[in-house]
């Protein structure tokens, strides 16, 4: 922590100047930095936007337009990302390793099941909901409300989950997450008969879910749409959404990076004890690397299960958080732009690349291996780029220069 | 084999009637421990003869368990690595074990007793080959380049190369469970009062045991147990020392593996079938059962292991208060939070920075 926390842009040649060849002298390099720097997220996000609308046109492309995934799958795609980003605070930022990170979905997915469905249909409370008839039982709030809900409810739980935790280092943290990331699902299958209380319905999972919406008024006075589920364009509406929470997440993740608290995790995944010697309080410091990153595992939780009509245990399995793990280590931990990369790559692979790689080279059992493959990502990156794709600065001097120091008889491969 | 010298943490169960927590946590751990006591003494005082047989059954599982959590144990005592793929190693020797049993031997339930020994035997034999081989070769490939790098980036790679594994035996074996009928008979060997105690099981025990002691003689009395130990409190020095570090953490993957392979036969025998994901549930019990006796303590392990068997068995077999097994998962990670939370260095590990 001696020398002065470096940011984005400052002197550094401009990344987009270097993206489009334009080295020193160009055009670009004529912009104030705090343009330059936003311009290729800026160009990414426009075309994010439009592949919707770009779509069937992709489709005409020869050799690659099969390669394309659908509008819905891309939805899921998105909330995986989502979830890549918030891990990545937790595992890239602070370097707590969390192997249950399928609980916070898991939490999301079922605070929008409690709170926008048929399930406590002993009482009937409406608020904000569209589309839904009045006399419905059970609790049906809308669902942007219960997005937030859901990252804050499931924040709490990362915060409870954390308490105890967070003081054990390393390992014993990773097992603790595993442990809890085992625990909760297990929890969902079997909460159903609570002394004759049925909280999660058991192995059925919880469904329909409501759908998000902007109800009558806004769509009269807008025009926007009034219930996602009874659109036409339900992906595509699903998508706009998404990518929006996508870039939210993005931003205060980014924005959270440069902050003191960020500087914070990096000083404490660094190294613990002089962090705790520079006056870095260690459980504080890691609790919001925990809860805010269980927030964002939150809201795609709930997002997801309103997109998916339903709640079900059997999307919380153990493999899921070791999967986006995957996603952030493919990507590089610590980088925000390599989770994201990392997530769509994977997830893309899981959704539909690997049954059309499958269909290409003729073995059709290719998606069943996804877990195999996964690994062997994994053991390949850590062995050949522990960095990661898009490699964090800091986080590359780190493994490749090392923080213990020089073994005395030179015992590296 | 705690990596660090000891630093004046109190001994375990030491003065534990005088012990009066000092924080909330503690009196939490210890109405923790009276909620099991009571819970325990009411089943036992209920049903006695259905306690010790339930009890029986527990340890003979225990007996298994510890023989995969001693390679958890091992492998970390010298490395400080949470090995992920052990559980997985073991579920590969298991179901290697199985094809010789099966493919090559043909035996069943009908088989005439002299084949059933010599399957088992060759079994036995391949199934400890090909799993310490393996194992040496995941340390040789995976985790050796990684020695110097965070602690992190190993435990990533056991993750990863636990899925690995896991999809070799996918393709190998297939989805379906290898099933065995019972080839050691559960005829009663004699009974206590009420309770008996079956061939099947007193068999586990007298694989188990010997197999204990043996290794308890390796790492105290042998050289190369003493390299070990070495290299397990301090590395540099122990290299230093002329101690071929590399080869003594081969060494010590090796019996680990050993022992996994020895423990997959025995799953496979006791409990009849097995799969390509059997090794990732029981590596996680395992390890909780290494983390329960202390990680990095071999008599820990094994009374860990007991302690597992013992309290998944409770609480599926006894009547009282009992969760079920629809909670056994629940309740063993539960131990596991728990062990981590109140008491990090286990029942009988001593009190390292780590868990601090």
């Amino acid at each position: 922590m001696s020398e002065a926390p470096q940011k984005f842009g400052g002197r550094e040649p401009s990344r987009v100047g270097r993206f489009l060849g334009s080295g020193g002298g160009g055009t670009l390099d004529s912009l104030p930095p705090s343009v330059r720097r936003l311009l290729l997220p800026g160009v990414v996000t426009l075309l994010a936007f439009l592949y919707p609308t770009l779509r069937p046109y992709l489709d005409d492309l020869p050799v690659i337009g099969d390669l394309f995934p659908a509008v819905g799958t891309v939805v899921i795609m998105i909330v995986f990302t989502m979830m890549a980003v918030g891990l990545n605070v937790v595992v890239g930022y602070a370097g707590l390793l969390d192997l249950g990170y399928v609980a916070f979905y898991a939490a999301g997915a079922y605070t929008a099941a409690w709170f926008a469905s048929l399930q406590f249909e002993q009482v009937t409370f409406h608020f904000g909901d569209v589309g839904i008839n009045p006399d419905l039982p059970g609790i049906h709030l809308s669902v942007w409300l219960i997005l937030i809900i859901a990252g804050l409810l499931t924040a709490t739980v990362g915060i409870l989950i954390g308490l105890p935790t967070l003081r054990l280092r390393g390992d014993y943290l990773a097992i603790v997450t595993l442990g809890f990331g085992e625990i909760i699902p297990q929890f969902v299958r079997n909460a159903d008969n609570i002394k004759g209380f049925d909280l999660t319905h058991g192995t059925f999972g919880i469904s329909p879910i409501d759908s998000p919406g902007f109800g009558e008024t806004l769509h009269d006075a807008v025009g926007l749409p009034v219930n996602f589920q009874q659109s036409t364009n339900r992906p595509e509406l699903f998508f706009y959404t998404a990518l929006l929470l996508l870039l939210f997440t993005v931003f205060v993740c980014v924005r959270l990076r440069d902050s003191r608290l960020g500087r914070a995790w990096i000083a404490i995944r660094e190294d613990e004890t002089a962090a705790a010697a520079m006056g870095v309080p260690l459980m504080r410091t890691k609790t919001w690397a925990y809860a805010i990153g269980a927030f964002f595992g939150g809201i795609a939780g709930a997002y997801y299960a309103s997109f998916k009509v339903g709640a079900f245990p059997s999307d919380f399995f153990f493999n899921l958080s070791i999967f986006i793990l995957c996603m952030v280590i493919l990507g590089g931990m610590g980088s925000v732009w390599g989770a994201i990369v990392g997530g769509l790559i994977l997830s893309y692979l899981d959704q539909e690349g690997l049954a059309k790689i499958g269909t290409a080279i003729g073995i059709n059992d290719v998606p069943k291996y996804n877990f195999g493959i996964y690994g062997l990502i994994i053991v390949v990156m850590m062995l050949f780029r522990p960095t990661g794709l898009i490699a964090e600065r800091r986080r590359k001097q780190e493994l490749e220069e090392g923080v213990s120091d020089e073994s005395l008889y030179g015992m590296q491969a | 084999m705690a990596d660090t010298a000891p630093t004046g943490g109190r001994p375990a169960f030491a003065g534990a009637a005088a012990y009066v927590p000092r924080t909330v946590v503690g009196w939490l751990g210890l109405l923790f421990v009276a909620m099991l006591v009571f819970w325990l003494g009411a089943n036992l005082v209920n049903d006695p003869s259905e306690f010790f047989n339930v009890f029986f059954i527990g340890l003979t599982n225990g007996a298994v368990y510890a023989l995969v959590a001693l390679g958890y144990t091992l492998v970390y005592g010298i490395l400080q690595l949470i090995n992920f793929a052990h559980g997985d190693v073991f579920a590969l020797g298991g179901l290697v074990a199985s094809s010789v049993i099966l493919t090559w031997f043909d035996v069943g339930g009908e088989s005439g007793t002299g084949i059933t020994i010599l399957a088992i035997t060759t079994a036995l034999i391949v199934a400890v080959l090909f799993s310490s081989s393996l194992n040496v070769g995941i340390e040789l490939v995976a985790y050796r380049r990684l020695r110097n790098a965070p602690r992190l980036a190993p435990l990533i790679t056991a993750v990863g190369m636990s899925f690995i594994l896991q999809d070799v035996g996918l393709v190998k074996w297939g989805v379906e469970y290898q099933t065995v009928d019972p080839l050691i008979p559960n005829t009663v060997a004699f009974s206590i009062g009420d309770v008996d105690f079956q061939w099947n099981k007193i068999s586990v025990l007298l694989l188990t045991i010997p197999v204990l002691l043996a290794l308890t003689w390796l790492v105290t009395y042998t050289r190369q147990g003493k390299a070990m130990r070495a290299t397990s409190q301090d590395m540099d020095a122990a290299a230093m020392m002329g101690i071929n570090v590399n080869r003594t953490i081969s060494f010590t993957f090796a019996v680990a593996g050993a022992l996994a392979g020895a423990g997959g036969l025995l799953y496979f025998l006791h409990f009849t079938s097995i799969r390509y994901d059997t090794g990732f549930q029981l590596g996680l019990i395992a390890f909780t059962a290494a983390v329960l006796g202390g990680i990095g303590n071999l008599s820990g392990a094994v009374l860990g292991a007991v302690c597992i068997g013992l309290i998944e068995q409770f609480n599926e077999g006894l009547e009282l208060y009992s969760p079920g097994s629809d909670w056994t998962r629940s309740i063993v990670f539960g131990i596991l939070i728990a062990i981590l939370v109140f008491r990090p260095e286990g029942l009988l590990g001593e009190r390292t920075p780590e868990g601090q």
